[in-house]
C-alpha cells in the first residue's frame, strides 16, 4: 500500500484499503478559521447537537481577516470564540496567540505524523509534509466531523514524485513544487494523492516540506505527502504531546503515475497570472515591472523563508515605489525573526512588517492591489482578483527571488543583487 | 429530477475566487454572497442571472479554496445546476452538501453555447440542447443524492431522516 492508503487503512479499522473503496475514518484533528468555521458553528447548531465529539481535537484559528479587519469579520471572529468558550475548545487562537494555521499548528504540535486531518481550509494538506493524510473539506464536512468525529473519504490514488539531482542555487521546495504544477497543470492530480520522495526531497528542511504539501490543491490534489525520517522526527519529538506513527509506502506499492525530475534542469520558478500552472524559469521572465511584494503565508512564512529573505536584503533597499510586506506567519516565527535581527534588516531596507494574518494572500486586507497593479508573492494562488482589484496581476515565486524582486523593482534573481 | 434553463458558459479553471470573491467572505449571508456571484468573471453576472439558469463550464470547475460560500453563492443567485467535464474535489464535495446539483459532462461545453435553452434530465443524466436538438450524457444522480438535494443538502437531509425515524 502507498503511505496513503496505510494511513486511511489504520483510522477505517482496515488491514487493507485500495483506491476507490470508500472508509469511514477516525479524524484526529478537526480545523476551521474565522471565514469557514462560521458556517460550520451554525450548522451544528441547527442539526441540534450539543456536544463537540473530543474538546481536544478541534482547533479554530482565527488568522484570515484578522486583526479583524471590519465589523462583519469582527462578529465572526467573535462567533469562534463563543463557540470556543461554550464547548471549551483547546486548541482555540486569536489576537497575540494566533498565527497562520498551517504554520501554527504543526509549530504547537497539533498535528502529528500519521495523523488525519481535516480542514475547512483547502490548504490543509500543508500537514502531508509531517506524514499525515491531511486534506481541506467545507463547512458542512467540518460540522459532521465536530459532531461525530468521523468523516468519509474515497481512497485516492497516488501519483509519485521522484525529484533527483543536484537543486540549482536559490531553487526552494517553492520552486520544486511549481515546477511539478506546471509540468500536471492545476487539475494535473485531481481527487489523487501525490507523493514527493526522492534524495532532494530527503535533504530537504521541513520548512521546504511544508511549502510543497501545502500546493498540492493547487494541482487539484487531494493530498501531498512526504514519507517521515529524521529530519520529522527532529521537528516533531519536542513538541508533541500525544503518540504519532510514522508510514511509508510499500516498496510495491502500486502508483497511478511515477514522475521523474532532475533538478538539474530546474531554475527558479515563477507562476504568471491567472493559474499556478503558469510556471516560467527565472531565466525566461523578462522585465516584469513590480508595485508589490509579500513574503509570508501559510506557504512561505516560516522562519527559514525569513532567513532567506533577509540575507538576501541585508544592506540592500527596496525600490523606490514599491511596497515590500513582510508578514512572518505565527508569533513564535515573529519573536524569533526580531531576536535573529532579521526585522531589522527588513526595516532597514524599507519593508513594511505586518502581524501573523493571511491578509493579502487571499485579498483580505494588509496589502491590496488597485486596478493595473502587479505584486510577486511567496503565497500559493495567483487567480484573478485574488489579492484585490480584478484587473490587477498576481505573480508567486520562492522567498529569494520574491525579496531579490523587491530591491530590483520587476522580477530578478539574487546574483544580479 | 429535471432542470430547464437558459446556458450562461464560462471557460476552464473556475475558481472559487471567481466564483466569490474572498473580499466578501466576511459574510455567510446567501443573499448578500449571491449579490457578488461571478463578480470577477463577469462583473453582471449577477444582474443578468435569472432563477432556473444553468451554468456550463469547461474542465476543473470550483478549483481553489474550499470556501462553501461558492456553492451558497450558486444557488442563492438562482443557478439551476452547473455541467462540465470536471469539477474541483472539495467544490464537488461542498455543491452535494449545500444541495446544488452537478453534472459532469466532457461534451456539454462543446456541444452549448451561451442563451440556449437546455433541459437536464436527473435521472438519466440525459442532456438535452433544446436550442440546437443535440443530445449528450453526464453521469445520473442517484436517487437517495437526488433526494438530498430536494431537501436542500446534507444538513437538512439528516435532519428529516432523524425526523422519521423519530
Amino acid at each position: 500500500m502507498t503511505m496513503a492508503e496505510k494511513i486511511l487503512a489504520a483510522h477505517a479499522g482496515c488491514d487493507f484499503v485500495s483506491p476507490g473503496d470508500l472508509v469511514q475514518v477516525d479524524v484526529d484533528i478537526a480545523l476551521g478559521n474565522d471565514i469557514t468555521a462560521p458556517i460550520a458553528i451554525k450548522i451544528f447548531r441547527e442539526a441540534g447537537a450539543k456536544e463537540v465529539f473530543d474538546r481536544t481535537r478541534i482547533a479554530l484559528v482565527a488568522d484570515h481577516f484578522t486583526p479583524n479587519k471590519d465589523i462583519k469579520s469582527a462578529e465572526q471572529v467573535r462567533m469562534l470564540r463563543e463557540f470556543a468558550e461554550e464547548h471549551a475548545i483547546l486548541h482555540h487562537y486569536e489576537g497575540g496567540d494566533v498565527g497562520v494555521e498551517h504554520c501554527l499548528l504543526p509549530e504547537k504540535g497539533i498535528v502529528l505524523p500519521g495523523d488525519i486531518v481535516i480542514g475547512a481550509d483547502s490548504h490543509t494538506c500543508t500537514y502531508g509534509a509531517l506524514g499525515a493524510f491531511a486534506t481541506g473539506v467545507g463547512s458542512t464536512d467540518l460540522a459532521a466531523t465536530m459532531i461525530t468525529g468521523k468523516t468519509w473519504f474515497k481512497v485516492p490514488e497516488t501519483i509519485k514524485f521522484v525529484f533527483k539531482g543536484e537543486r540549482l542555487p536559490f531553487v526552494s521546495g517553492k520552486d520544486l513544487i511549481l515546477y511539478a504544477i506546471g509540468d500536471i497543470g492545476v487539475d494535473g492530480a485531481l481527487y489523487m494523492a501525490m507523493e514527493f520522495t526522492g534524495p532532494v526531497i530527503d535533504a530537504l528542511p521541513m520548512a521546504d516540506r511544508f511549502t510543497m504539501s501545502n500546493m498540492a490543491i493547487e494541482a487539484g490534489g487531494k493530498a501531498g505527502l512526504i514519507a517521515p525520517d529524521a529530519v520529522t522526527e527532529a521537528y516533531v519529538s519536542g513538541r508533541a504531546s500525544r503518540p504519532y506513527t510514522f508510514y511509508a509506502s510499500d516498496e510495491d506499492a502500486s502508483y497511478a503515475k511515477v514522475i521523474e525530475y532532475d533538478c538539474a534542469n530546474i531554475e527558479p520558478q515563477i507562476a504568471f497570472p491567472h493559474l499556478p500552472e503558469n510556471t516560467v524559469g527565472l531565466s525566461e521572465v523578462g522585465t516584469v515591472e513590480l508595485d508589490q511584494v509579500v513574503i509570508g503565508s501559510c506557504t512561505n512564512g516560516r522562519i527559514e523563508d525569513l532567513e532567506v529573505a533577509a540575507s538576501v536584503l541585508k544592506g540592500q533597499k527596496v525600490a523606490k515605489g514599491l511596497r515590500l510586506i513582510v508578514l512572518p506567519a505565527t508569533p513564535a516565527i515573529w519573536k524569533e525573526a526580531l531576536e535573529k535581527g532579521y526585522l531589522a534588516i527588513f526595516m532597514e531596507a524599507g519593508a513594511i512588517i505586518g502581524p501573523p494574518t493571511c491578509g493579502p494572500c487571499l485579498g483580505g486586507h494588509m496589502g491590496i492591489l488597485a486596478k493595473g497593479e502587479r505584486a510577486l508573492a511567496t503565497t500559493n494562488r495567483n487567480f484573478v482578483g485574488r489579492m484585490g482589484h480584478p484587473e490587477s496581476e498576481v505573480y508567486l515565486s520562492g522567498p529569494a527571488v520574491a525579496a531579490a524582486s523587491a530591491v530590483l523593482g520587476r522580477i530578478g534573481s539574487p546574483a544580479e543583487l | 429530477m429535471k432542470f430547464k434553463g437558459k446556458v450562461w458558459k464560462f471557460g476552464a479553471n473556475i475558481d472559487t475566487d471567481l466564483i466569490i470573491p474572498a473580499r466578501y467572505l466576511n459574510t455567510s449571508e446567501p443573499e448578500e454572497l449571491a449579490k457578488h456571484c461571478m463578480e470577477d468573471a463577469d462583473p453582471e453576472f449577477a444582474s443578468k442571472v435569472s432563477p432556473g439558469d444553468i451554468i456550463v463550464a469547461e474542465r476543473n470547475f470550483g478549483c481553489g479554496s474550499s470556501r462553501e460560500h461558492a456553492p451558497i453563492a450558486l444557488k442563492a443567485a438562482g443557478v439551476a445546476c452547473v455541467i462540465a467535464p470536471s469539477f474541483a474535489r472539495i467544490f464537488y464535495r461542498n455543491a452535494f452538501n449545500m444541495g446544488l446539483p452537478i453534472f459532469e459532462c466532457a461534451e456539454a461545453p462543446d456541444m452549448i453555447s451561451e442563451g440556449d435553452e437546455i433541459e437536464v434530465d436527473g435521472d438519466t443524466g440525459t442532456i438535452r440542447n433544446l436550442t440546437t436538438g443535440q443530445e449528450m450524457k453526464a453521469r445520473p444522480i442517484p436517487a437517495f443524492m437526488q433526494e438530498l438535494i430536494a431537501d436542500g443538502g446534507l444538513i437538512p437531509h439528516v435532519l428529516k431522516e432523524k425526523q422519521h425515524k423519530g
